[in-house]
């Protein structure tokens, strides 16, 4: 986990086996703050026609926060907010439970979900972590490297 | 040279290793640090070309190597 003060807005980011509690990422930003974006990813029921019923992801630990940090430094260079936070989980996770939040506060929307949909997007793109997707049938396969839908 | 090689996910499998010493020449490429690694018992189902990492950060295979770099091999990332 790592707190920066870039271009004045507080930026977080953490790569962890803890659950994701939304709730406490939403107390981000201040009364100046008149949009907040909360993305979610969660673990979904189907993979390529298959019936999921829970997901094991793995990350190398200390490159994916390090990489973490960059986007999100590299967000707040180029929009202007008060606060971006995001989590993503490793380890063991059921159907329903939460492997990404973003949140961003600022006060205007477009630049909210500007930064926030750039995220997602960047961690999809380099953040070193794999997903074992565990099947219906019994079968577990690591997630290829067909653009994800979630 | 001594090296470390880091093996994630599908890789991992592959190798049936997390992770291992490789000993190079002074001057090696992190390409020829991959062939090395390619040429060990088992070994060789890992890709000519992978995604790479050194010292945590993404680098190009013709990166050279310094004494103790830590080198990642990177499958398809399927984080979000």
């Amino acid at each position: 986990m790592r707190a920066v003060e870039a271009s004045g807005a507080r930026v977080i980011g953490h790569v962890s086996d803890d659950p994701i509690r939304v709730e406490e990422l939403l107390r981000a930003g201040s009364s100046a703050d008149g949009a907040v974006t909360v993305f979610v990813g969660r673990v979904r029921d189907h993979s390529h026609g298959r019936r999921v019923i829970r997901l094991h992801y793995e990350a190398y630990g200390e490159m994916a926060e390090r990489e973490l940090a960059a986007i999100l430094d590299e967000t707040a260079s180029r929009w202007t907010f008060s606060h971006l936070e995001a989590v993503h989980r490793t380890g063991t996770l059921e159907l329903g439970e939460l492997s990404v939040a973003i949140v961003v506060a600022a006060p205007h929307r477009s630049t909210a979900y500007e930064a926030s949909r750039h995220v997602i997007e960047e961690i999809k793109r380099r953040l070193p972590i794999w997903k074992r997707e565990e099947y219906a049938d019994g079968e577990v396969e690591w997630a290829g490297s067909a653009p994800s839908e979630a | 040279m001594r090296v470390t090689i880091l093996l994630f996910a599908v890789y991992r499998e592959l190798a049936d290793a997390s992770s291992l010493d490789l000993e190079l020449p002074a001057d090696a490429t992190v390409r020829e640090a991959v062939d090395r690694l390619r040429s060990l018992p088992g070994l060789a189902c890992l890709p000519a070309e992978p995604t790479v990492a050194v010292n945590r950060e993404y680098a190009s295979l013709e990166r050279d190597l310094k004494a103790g770099d830590e080198i990642a091999l990177i499958p398809a990332v399927a984080g979000g």
